[in-house]
């Protein structure tokens, strides 16, 4: 069953950029895909889309917005507020209410998250990678159906990132999610994805549609994931740069 | 804690030495000596004027003040964050930041009637264009990335302004309340002495009558002092709790 389907014929900034032409794609429910292309392709744009946050465009967008969350590249926590207040300021949208379990959830995710020590600190006194595991905890906590991730790992030390990249992995397997998960790093896109969309330099295309081989659970640095890798640049060389063209 | 007070104390013990040690060698009877100012001060609260006085001008320094704020915060967020309002208002502003403190309070005793509703409105007058252009600044600061977050976890209305968009206010709120303060309570004394029976500005006027220096400022520096607490026992404290976040 699709979960999201993206019609998108064209989208034009004011200043007469076309970002997108012609992008198509649906998700089934509980993949995990991931948008790869090359720098200022309008990944970010797609996923604005997506969340309704950018609604000036030619298409369609079928979406569950009542169920959706959303981590930004910067983990966007509101400064005055503490770890645990950041987390219970979602949870208090009208829609939430009702669900008497969220504060629960809330204490779990804390607790996965090794984020109970934290819990009355403020962002500012927190490192980068706790930071994410905030914003992290702050996307969960939702039960999203459909989950949005914009390059959330990509300002951090590869060790950190990696840690991030392993507690996504497992709470994603705990409720499945439907994920969309933009990135310019193939290997990033190869641990996490079944899917991976490979877009064009702009105006943005989906130049190659890419079911991941590997089965789950993955471990994150393995001798396959790297043959994959260089197996497939092999074979597309240009496919970084937005392009199937052959050398 | 325990150094702040040190200087400000300091400072304030050496002027009054020094204008004591002035006193003595002029022997004017335009200079009083800090003593005998003091004992004004005691005689007139001994017999209640004092009080009288000074809670009269007290309750119209806090209600032009908080007139002034409301709506000049109200027009300062809506002229910060629409640019149409901004457009059609910022003339009048400009306007408003240029007439004369005497001429809004005369206008408005002479329009009004010389009362109590005439006095609290003209104050207001001229304090309200300086609070709109200061928190206009702040609507103009807003992170829209923070909002952009409230939008995606559907909070209300009321919750995204509340708790995303007010809290980035506050410096601009505490600037302009403190510039309020101290702007109002000056003009409050002009609009007692042209047209009211009591309060600090009107017993000036008596004074001033007599040549009576040590009245004046008897009554100066009691207000003065009450201006200081204020500062000192709420904005102070409550500026701190609210910006804990940042140490």
């Amino acid at each position: 069953m699709s979960i999201l389907t993206v019609d998108l014929q064209d989208k034009t900034f004011a200043n007469g950029l076309q970002a997108i032409r012609e992008l198509s794609f649906t998700v089934q429910s509980g993949e995990f895909v991931a948008l790869v292309g090359p720098s200022g392709t309008g990944k970010t744009t797609v996923l604005n889309m997506i969340a309704g946050l950018e609604t000036e465009f030619v298409g369609a967008i079928q979406a569950p917005r009542e169920a959706l969350s959303y981590m930004f590249q910067e983990p966007r926590l509101m400064p005055w507020l503490t770890v645990e207040n950041n987390i219970r300021l979602v949870l208090d949208a009208p829609c939430l209410q009702i669900d008497s379990q969220r504060f629960a959830r809330m204490e779990t995710l804390l607790q996965q998250l090794g984020l109970t020590e934290f819990r009355g600190a403020f962002p500012k006194q927190l490192s980068g990678g706790l930071k994410r595991r905030v914003a992290l905890a702050r996307a969960f906590v939702t039960q999203p159906q459909l989950l949005l991730m914009d390059e959330p790992f990509q300002s951090l030390d590869e060790p950190t990132a990696q840690d991030l990249r392993q507690i996504l992995l497992q709470l994603w397997a705990d409720t499945r999610p439907t994920v969309v998960f933009v990135t310019h790093s193939l290997n990033e896109a190869l641990q996490l994805a079944d899917r991976i969309l490979f877009l064009s330099a702009r105006p943005a295309q989906i130049v190659l549609d890419y079911s991941v081989p590997l089965a789950r659970p993955r471990s994150m640095v393995t001798s396959d994931l790297q043959a994959l890798h260089s197996q497939l640049l092999q074979q597309y060389p240009q496919l970084l740069s937005g392009s199937l063209k052959e050398i | 804690m325990k150094v702040w007070w040190r200087p400000r104390v300091l400072v304030l013990i050496s002027c009054v030495l020094i204008w004591q040690l002035l006193a003595w060698s002029l022997q004017s009877r335009y200079l009083p000596t800090p003593s005998a100012v003091l004992v004004t001060l005691w005689q007139q609260w001994l017999t209640g004027d004092l009080l009288y006085h000074l809670s009269a001008t007290l309750g119209r320094v806090l209600a032009s003040f908080s007139l002034a704020m409301l709506i000049g915060v109200g027009i300062g967020i809506l002229m910060g964050s629409r640019q149409r309002w901004n457009e059609w208002l910022d003339t009048l502003v400009i306007i408003g930041l240029n007439i004369p403190a005497l001429v809004t309070i005369i206008l408005c005793y002479i329009w009004l009637g010389l009362g109590e509703t005439a006095a609290i409105i003209a104050v207001a007058i001229n304090k309200i264009p300086m609070v709109i252009v200061t928190l206009r600044e702040g609507a103009r600061a807003v992170d829209k990335d923070l909002l952009q977050v409230a939008q995606v976890y559907r909070l209300s209305f009321s919750q995204s302004f509340w708790r995303v968009y007010w809290p980035q206010l506050y410096p601009y709120l505490f600037a302009a309340a403190r510039n309020g303060l101290a702007l109002i309570w000056k003009i409050v004394l002009v609009v007692e002495l042209l047209g009211r029976s009591n309060g600090v500005g009107f017993q000036l006027g008596n004074y001033f009558h007599y040549f009576d220096i040590k009245g004046i400022l008897a009554y100066t520096f009691a207000f003065v002092a009450l201006i200081l607490l204020l500062e000192t026992l709420v904005l102070r404290p409550l500026e701190q709790r609210l910006n804990r976040w940042r140490e």
